[in-house]
């Protein structure tokens, strides 16, 4: 059964977000920073009357943070939303959620996040899911 | 009591509907459990309203079905047709009432007899012949949901963010001014709804209160004590969910102030109090926040008992000893501590004072104890207006802004002023404002931001924070603002890190975190309970030790002291100056004459040192040698033997030193005060002109204005007469003079002439009897 996953840029790799998680695409303006929050959290944006909080997603899958992308997908996690910052989009497309090939060994911070592979032209992309990117929230699952 | 009524009837209504299925169930199975509860809980419910809105039909009905359907339950009756069917007519008489109640309409009472009479077993089936039920009355109120007035409220809240971004967006550029009267428009129309919101938002604490008088009563009379209740105040507006939180709190508080808090009649009658209790629960608005003031006349708080039944559930005892007095009143709100080991019927559900706090502390507010032992104890919790618009200060510190809520600011001072000092104990900043010592957090290492350029120069803004537990102070660069903001709840990733309480979008645009004082106080690691005892110990320390003295040398040689209040200043005056005049030394300075103490020999001096001692309005000098030294008198002082100008023997380094008694030499050498408007004694009767001559000057000197005559309007104060048959006095109260060393008899008041103490005494008399009147 097919879905609509939107293909992404994170950390140079391309990564496929169930749509079902995303409200939006933007481009976040000035961003207010949260002292003394976790690294993942670069800080607090306004999205039209909303505040969001912005997730470093490349600090938060466990590589070194401070990626300067202003593009971000926001997602919606228990009352929340957040923006989670992303390279690049490429496509939004359905595609079927395959399990991960048996025996595979993803990198730990991937694994949390990673719920399966979609194939896009016979290239594998990791399916993720957002939540667990989520500081606060990753223990979730 | 309308408003209860009211309620009593929307919420009879709302359980009549949703009850109508479970009706028609039971009917159809009458064996149902569940569905039997249900009635049952209504009748129930019914029934208990209906006591105490005196409604007494209602509670007829609604008691006889509840017997039947507690028989049912207990399984004493099989819940067969005939009695399915009378339940049903009775809720269904019940909701006809209501209906009535609520429109003002009568309702024929005939059906009701036959009603519960068809509940008895073995009542002969009764058919449903309800009249036409009257028209409903318009309904006046409506109820909500919670979880719609909060979608209602979160969406006005976007609504004043949309608009401060719209505004600010036109802001920068060009605007056409036809925009501008639009946006104007359209801000006053947001500004107006969002105040109508706020109302649909919120109830008066009549709500919380309206019960409170039966409960009080009820109360103290299962513990057989009187206690009078004073409510004030039930107008004040408060949070409708925030009237649902303190409802728990607040019946706690109360009963455990009639339980605990006021004594029994027989202790208060030996107390010296009045047998009834006295407990006043007020209500008020004080800026941003409410205060809910619960007082009682009753005992207080027992620390004593405290600490024991802490020691007793293994706490350290040396510890808690060493708590200072206000730390030990706190200790209420230690958990486990709920009055259960104490059994009554009242008290004792196992719902601690720390529950309490907790749940006050839930809603952003703070409880505080004002405890006197034996005189009574009054509790006050400050809870914020509404939890959703929050008064700020907007504080800058490391070139970012922060709100922190108006609420918990005592006053903002800034790091030059007088009065204020930062320095550093072992390794912690403490600031003293105006003797006061408190901790320092400096918001820049708080935050991990970079410190300004004002921390060095020390040119930062402390604002002094109160937090349940104490205060504190926190330096930040600059205060800017003062803005009501729309307060949201920030994601857990942002919340986790303790410090903050929310975020918020200003004006500007760009998002702004709300400071938590409290979090920052625990994530700083301050400790209160240690800390302010040390506080408070050393101002105990510093007024207990502290009176200030004078030390000197005096005329005769002696070193003695006098406490420096006392002290104007310290003068050097021309021996000519000063006389043996009028019975006393008198010193001339500045034009004035001063009376001169002197406590040795002034022979022979050409330039004398004088003390200039104040109080209030009376001025005395005291010639000395010389001063010597400025000194802090200890605790101790030995009292001199008898009274006189030395209060006693202090030590001061080791050596004894007199204090001067400044109550004697003020009463000793002051000059007789002389009142502003002295009172007018007029002279009556004076033939021989023996009472001008001698009694004048002495009622003078002792502060009575004297007059043979009345000039036009005035009136005396007391008329003083030696005619023995003076009646004149409409005018004033009279003191007669005899001439005869022995009274009259024993109706005659009158006083010998020569009394000059008993003279006085008798006119002060009458004029303050005068005055009393």
């Amino acid at each position: 059964m097919s879905h609509l996953y939107l293909i992404a840029q994170i950390a140079g790799r391309a990564v496929a977000i169930d749509s079902e998680q995303v409200e939006s695409v933007v481009d976040i303006g000035e961003v207010t920073a949260v002292p003394c929050a976790s690294s993942h959290v670069r800080g607090l944006a306004a999205l039209r009357s909303r505040v969001v909080t912005v997730v470093d997603t490349q600090s938060a899958l466990g590589m070194a943070g401070g990626s300067n992308a202003r593009r971000a997908v926001i997602t919606h996690v228990e009352g929340h939303h957040y923006a989670m910052l992303v390279d690049a989009l490429d496509d939004v497309a359905p595609f079927e959620l395959l399990p991960l090939a048996s025996g595979v060994a993803l990198d730990p911070a991937w694994r949390n996040a990673g719920r399966g592979i979609v194939e896009r032209d016979g290239e594998p992309i990791l399916a993720i899911d957002l939540a667990s990117l989520v500081p606060g929230h990753a223990t979730v699952n | 009591m309308d408003d209860l009524l009211q309620e009593f009837i929307a919420e009879t209504r709302e359980t009549l509907e949703a009850l109508s299925g479970e009706i028609v169930a039971w009917e159809a199975h009458p064996a149902d459990k569940a569905r039997l509860d249900a009635i049952f809980r209504f009748v129930h419910t019914v029934k208990g309203s209906c006591g105490f809105l005196d409604l007494p039909r209602l509670g007829r009905l609604s008691h006889a079905a509840e017997d039947v359907l507690a028989q049912v339950r207990e399984g004493n009756r099989a819940p067969d047709r005939a009695l399915v069917n009378a339940v049903l007519a009775v809720v269904d008489r019940i909701g006809e009432l209501v209906e009535a109640i609520e429109s003002g309409t009568g309702l024929d009472d005939s059906g009701d007899e036959l009603l519960i009479a068809a509940l008895e077993e073995g009542a002969e089936e009764i058919t449903q012949a309800t009249g036409p039920v009257g028209m409903r009355a318009p309904a006046r109120s409506v109820r909500l949901n919670v979880d719609l007035l909060d979608r209602m409220m979160s969406g006005m809240s976007d609504m004043v963010l949309a608009r401060n971004e719209l505004a600010r967006r036109l802001r920068q550029g060009e605007v056409d001014p036809t925009i501008e009267a639009a946006l104007e428009r359209l801000s006053l129309t947001v500004g107006e709804m969002r105040d109508t919101v706020t109302r649909t938002r919120m109830q008066k604490i009549d709500a919380l209160f309206s019960a409170l008088p039966r409960m009080v009563r009820d109360t103290a009379a299962g513990l057989g004590k009187s206690v009078m209740l004073q409510v004030e105040g039930s107008d004040v507006e408060l949070d409708r969910e925030m009237i649902e939180v303190m409802r728990d709190p607040l019946v706690h508080i109360i009963r455990n102030s009639i339980d605990h808090g006021i004594e029994p009649p027989g202790e208060r009658r030996a107390g010296g109090k009045r047998e009834n209790g006295r407990l006043s629960v007020s209500a008020r608005q004080s800026g941003n926040q409410i205060i809910i003031e619960i007082a009682d006349d009753g005992r207080g708080i027992d620390t004593e008992r405290l600490i024991q039944k802490l020691v007793a559930n293994g706490r350290d005892e040396s510890q808690l000893r060493r708590l200072s007095s206000r730390a030990r009143l706190d200790l209420v709100f230690e958990p486990g501590l709920s009055s259960k080991d104490v059994v009554s019927s009242v008290s004792g559900r196992g719902v601690g004072m720390d529950i309490v706090r907790a749940a006050i502390e839930q809603i952003g507010g703070r409880i505080e104890l004002d405890s006197t032992p034996g005189k009574g104890l009054r509790i006050a919790i400050h809870v914020p207006l509404t939890l959703s618009i929050i008064s700020t200060i907007v504080v800058g510190v490391g070139g970012q802004r922060f709100a922190i809520p108006r609420q918990s600011i005592e006053e903002i001072v800034t790091e030059r002023g007088e009065a204020i000092r930062v320095d550093e104990i072992g390794g912690s900043p403490v600031a003293t404002v105006r003797e006061r010592r408190m901790p320092l957090i400096h918001l820049s290492d708080m935050l991990g931001l970079p410190s300004g350029a004002s921390r060095d120069e020390g040119r930062q803004m402390l604002a002094i924070v109160s937090v349940s537990e104490g205060s504190y102070a926190l330096a930040v660069e600059t205060v800017l603002d003062n803005e009501e903001l729309v307060i949201k709840p920030a994601s857990p990733a942002v919340m986790s890190t303790g410090l903050y309480a929310g975020q918020t979008l200003p004006d500007s645009g760009l998002p702004m975190l709300l400071l938590d004082c409290a979090g920052m106080a625990k994530v700083a690691g301050l400790d209160f309970s240690r800390g302010e005892q040390i506080f408070e110990d050393e101002e105990e320390v510093e007024e207990a030790h502290g009176l200030p003295a004078l030390l000197f040398r005096d005329l005769d040689g002696v070193r003695r002291a006098v406490p420096l209040a006392a002290v104007d200043r310290v003068e050097q005056v021309d021996a000519a100056n000063v006389r043996f005049a009028a019975g006393r030394f008198r010193v001339t300075i500045d034009d004035r004459i001063l009376p001169l103490a002197a406590h040795g020999d002034l022979e022979g001096l050409e330039r004398i040192n004088v003390l200039r001692l104040k109080d209030g309005t009376n001025e005395v000098s005291y010639a000395i040698d010389e001063a010597a030294d400025i000194v802090v008198l200890p605790e101790e002082i030995a009292p001199a033997r008898e009274p006189g100008p030395i209060a006693g023997v202090v030590l001061v380094d080791g050596e004894q030193i007199e204090l001067v008694d400044m109550l004697w030499v003020f009463d000793e050498h002051a000059e007789r005060e002389v009142e502003d408007s002295p009172p007018l004694c007029l002279i009556s009767g004076d033939n021989d002109g023996w009472m001008a001559s001698f009694v004048k000057p002495l009622l003078e000197a002792s502060g009575y204005r004297v007059a043979l005559k009345l000039a036009a309007g005035e009136t005396p104060a007391v008329v003083l007469s030696s005619e023995e048959s003076f009646t004149g006095g409409a005018l004033a109260p009279v003191v007669r003079l005899r001439r005869k060393r022995a009274a009259g008899g024993s109706g005659d008041d009158s006083v010998y002439r020569y009394d000059r103490a008993g003279l006085l005494s008798a006119l002060e008399a009458r004029v303050s009897g005068k005055a009393g009147r």
